[in-house]
């Protein structure tokens, strides 16, 4: 049986240099989903009602495209950051604990892939 | 050893106070909102993923997903996806904010809190009122 702490484990060797690595891409997110939020209100506020034909006209159009893009790769990335953080915050079983954050980043991946194939089967499809 | 043999069995100590000891401050209120509107919004992605997966299968379940959304529950729904992003964003702020290292205090506190909590409903109504004059609703 081991008799050290953790913290003895760990002592010496430096950080890990990731530090603020999620703290920064968290706020990073933020700052570009501020932007890609008011174009989604907007972009969902025009099309509310339209007709197939108006909404897949418009989502072809490659700025709404790209901006499509940027909000699901800077959206998912954003709320995966965030839950990983409460699940951190709440789950202290260490086997639910992992179960939960692999679930998390595969939700955020679930999410952003079919986001991403349906936008570009949208400008590229027939 | 014998301290350590018995450590298995944990004494009843004293907890710390947690939530349920303070008084709700408007502060404490919207940092809680903040992040379960995060959840909600997490969970709402999937109404976008949704919304445009109809529009990238075709006309028929393209208006099929369209008329969920646009039948009352639907309405219901977006209408609170609307204040809960426009909460989260405007939380978002107050926090970029803070992360700055300005605004702590108390009476600046309130007022962003209060602000962004007004200011949430405020941009939900506009929206809203805009979508319905465009005869939309």
């Amino acid at each position: 049986m081991a008799m050290r702490t953790p913290l003895k484990n760990v002592r010496y060797l430096g950080s890990a240099k990731e530090g603020s690595d999620h703290f920064w891409k968290q706020r990073l997110t933020a700052v570009s989903n501020f932007f890609l939020a008011i174009f989604l209100v907007w972009l969902i506020a025009s099309l509310a009602g339209a007709d197939y034909a108006t909404v897949k006209q418009k989502l072809a159009n490659p700025l709404i495209a790209l901006g499509l893009l940027g909000l699901v790769l800077s959206g998912t990335i954003h709320m995966r950051l965030g839950m990983q953080t409460i699940i951190e915050d709440y789950v202290h079983e260490e086997g639910l604990k992992v179960a939960a954050l692999m679930l998390n980043t595969f939700f955020a991946i679930f999410i952003a892939v079919v986001s991403i194939f349906s936008v570009l089967k949208l400008s590229f499809g027939a | 050893m014998q301290a350590t043999s018995e450590r298995s069995v944990r004494p009843e100590r004293p907890l710390s106070p947690h939530l349920q000891i303070y008084t709700p401050l408007i502060n404490m209120v919207m940092s809680i909102l903040h992040r379960i509107t995060g959840a909600t919004l997490y969970v709402g992605s999937l109404l976008l993923a949704w919304w445009l997966v109809a529009a990238a299968t075709g006309p028929d379940y393209y208006n099929y997903v369209a008329g969920v959304f646009a039948s009352w529950p639907g309405k219901i729904v977006l209408l609170g996806y609307t204040w809960v992003l426009m909460h989260h964003l405007l939380g978002g702020l107050r926090h970029l904010l803070w992360d700055t290292g300005a605004g702590y205090d108390l009476k600046t506190i309130d007022i962003l809190c209060w602000g962004s909590l007004a200011g949430s409903l405020l941009l939900t109504a506009l929206i809203w009122i805009g979508v319905a004059a465009s005869g939309v609703l």
